[in-house]
């Protein structure tokens, strides 16, 4: 048994156009997933977009730079995440499938030492 | 020796890797068990099952290493799952192993690499010669796919039965790479792949296409002793009577159960099988190979398939009229075959210069000296 995070990343373009319905609809995608799926599921949210993204970066001297924005601008952004249990990475893919995603996608990574 | 490591490897690795749950110490173990079979058969004579004797071997060293390491606990994850439970529905341990070394989440360079050093068992040296790369570069590409396997979970079992249709089909896709990888540029592979294919058709009898497959790689093989000297001769002008019959013959066996509307290497092979079938090149069935390809573009569509099937419809419709269907896909635009396509279509049209242009264009985006050879030749026709 190992603990993976599922990292929901969506298109913020698509979600801007969207006129509430997709959105509607996915929160109850969402609700649906994590009942189907709930001893597996450890955890999980939604995040805020990502114009309240905040990074620090380590400036090397023992000091931060903090900057507004996400740590890399890519055009899909990272707007929600599970941390799910599963077996092996076969299980956990197969869980991360059912992640509703309308917008993007889905990455799925171990916890080192099984988390 | 070399015929034992040659048709035991697989099959030793697979089941001493189910005892490690650890490849790199299954490798070891099994190298291992090869070089004390060395001394032992020469002294003792080789043992009724060679494949038994290494196994035995090679698990039993396997365990002592995993009872040490359970004193000093190991860092690094397992393999999973750990169990000697046998699957019933596919008893043979080799199915796992290729399932893994051809897991989706591993890229397709790796898959192929890792295939070819834990399942056909060469050495990264070998593997590496094939691909052009540095050895080094190749043995990097193995240690990163082997640390995803264990980091990341990849299990070492038979897929579950929903995933099976689509794991089936990314293990015979790395067996197709590894045979086209070899076929002009370095025999091994093609000799690997063709192994491969047989393996996974005996393994999955029921899947009609790791039949079609074979039938396809055996019907290529086939026609190898035609390409004279290490040159590309084009089927058009090959002598038949050089063809390997026998492969031909175990090929066309195996088409009619694997020719269907869900399998892509099965309409690949129908449609080698129907050139095998010809007694010249005049005689081929061109509207049969042409209402082949018509099925496999609509079902998967590609440019490369579009590009043969403008081929197969020269020969119906003639050379004018393919020349205007050839496609016009951005992502064949460096792609050789298509300039050769049309020179050759150029060519029969008796547009000379034109055709001569088009040959150097594909010259330009080869990488192959054997085909480069062959085009320079027909750019000079």
């Amino acid at each position: 048994m190992g603990k993976y995070l599922v990292m929901i990343y969506d298109d913020e373009a698509k979600w801007a156009a969207d006129d509430g319905s997709v959105a509607e609809q996915n929160h109850k995608n969402h609700q649906a997933f994590v009942e189907a799926n709930g001893s597996t599921v450890r955890g999980g949210g939604q995040l805020d977009g990502s114009e309240t993204a905040t990074s620090i970066r380590s400036d090397g001297n023992g000091g931060y730079v903090v900057t507004d924005g996400v740590f890399a601008e890519t055009k899909e952004v990272m707007g929600g995440y599970y941390v799910i249990e599963a077996a092996d990475l076969d299980e956990a893919l197969a869980i991360a499938k059912q992640v509703p995603s309308p917008m993007g996608g889905v990455e799925v990574r171990p916890l080192v030492n099984g988390g | 020796m070399a015929a034992a490591h040659a048709t035991e490897w697989a099959a030793v690795l697979a089941a001493t890797a189910r005892v490690a749950a650890d490849l790199d110490l299954a490798e070891d173990c099994v190298q291992d068990a090869y070089a004390k079979a060395l001394v032992h058969w020469r002294e003792q004579g080789v043992p009724g099952r060679p494949g038994a004797w290494l196994t035995t071997v090679a698990t039993r060293r396997a365990l002592e290493h995993r009872r040490r390491a359970d004193v000093v606990r190991r860092k690094l994850p397992l393999l999973i799952p750990v169990e000697d439970a046998v699957d019933e529905t596919f008893p043979d341990d080799r199915l796992r192993l290729v399932f893994t070394c051809c897991h989706p989440a591993l890229s397709q360079e790796a898959r192929i690499a890792l295939t070819l050093r834990l399942v056909c068992g060469l050495s990264s040296a070998e593997i590496a010669r094939v691909f052009l790369v540095k050895e080094a570069t190749m043995q990097a590409r193995i240690t990163r796919a082997k640390q995803k396997i264990s980091r990341t979970g990849i299990p070492y079992r038979i897929p579950r039965l929903t995933d099976l249709p689509e794991r089936i089909d990314a293990v015979l896709d790395v067996i197709h790479l590894v045979y086209t990888a070899g076929y002009t540029a370095n025999d091994t592979a093609s000799r690997r792949g063709l192994d491969l294919a047989r393996m996974i058709r005996l393994l999955l009898p029921e899947s009609s296409e790791a039949a079609g497959l074979l039938a396809l790689l055996l019907l290529t093989e086939a026609r190898r002793p035609a390409q004279v000297d290490g040159q590309l001769v084009l089927m058009e002008d090959q002598d038949r009577s050089l063809w390997d019959h026998a492969l031909i013959a175990e090929a066309l066996e195996l088409v009619p159960g694997a020719v269907g509307p869900a399998g892509r290497f099965g309409l690949m092979a129908a449609i080698a099988a129907v050139h095998a079938e010809a007694a010249r090149w005049e005689d081929t069935d061109w509207p049969e190979i042409l209402g082949l390809y018509d099925v496999l573009l609509a079902k998967w569509p590609s440019p490369v398939v579009a590009l043969n099937r403008v081929v197969a419809l020269s020969y119906v419709a003639g050379p004018a009229a393919a020349l205007e269907q050839l496609p016009d896909d951005p992502a064949l635009a460096t792609y050789p075959y298509l300039a050769s396509t049309r020179a050759e279509l150029l060519r029969r049209l008796g547009r000379t210069q034109e055709a001569r242009a088009a040959y150097e264009e594909a010259l330009a985006f080869t990488t192959n000296p054997t085909e480069a050879d062959f085009l320079q030749k027909r750019a000079q026709l």
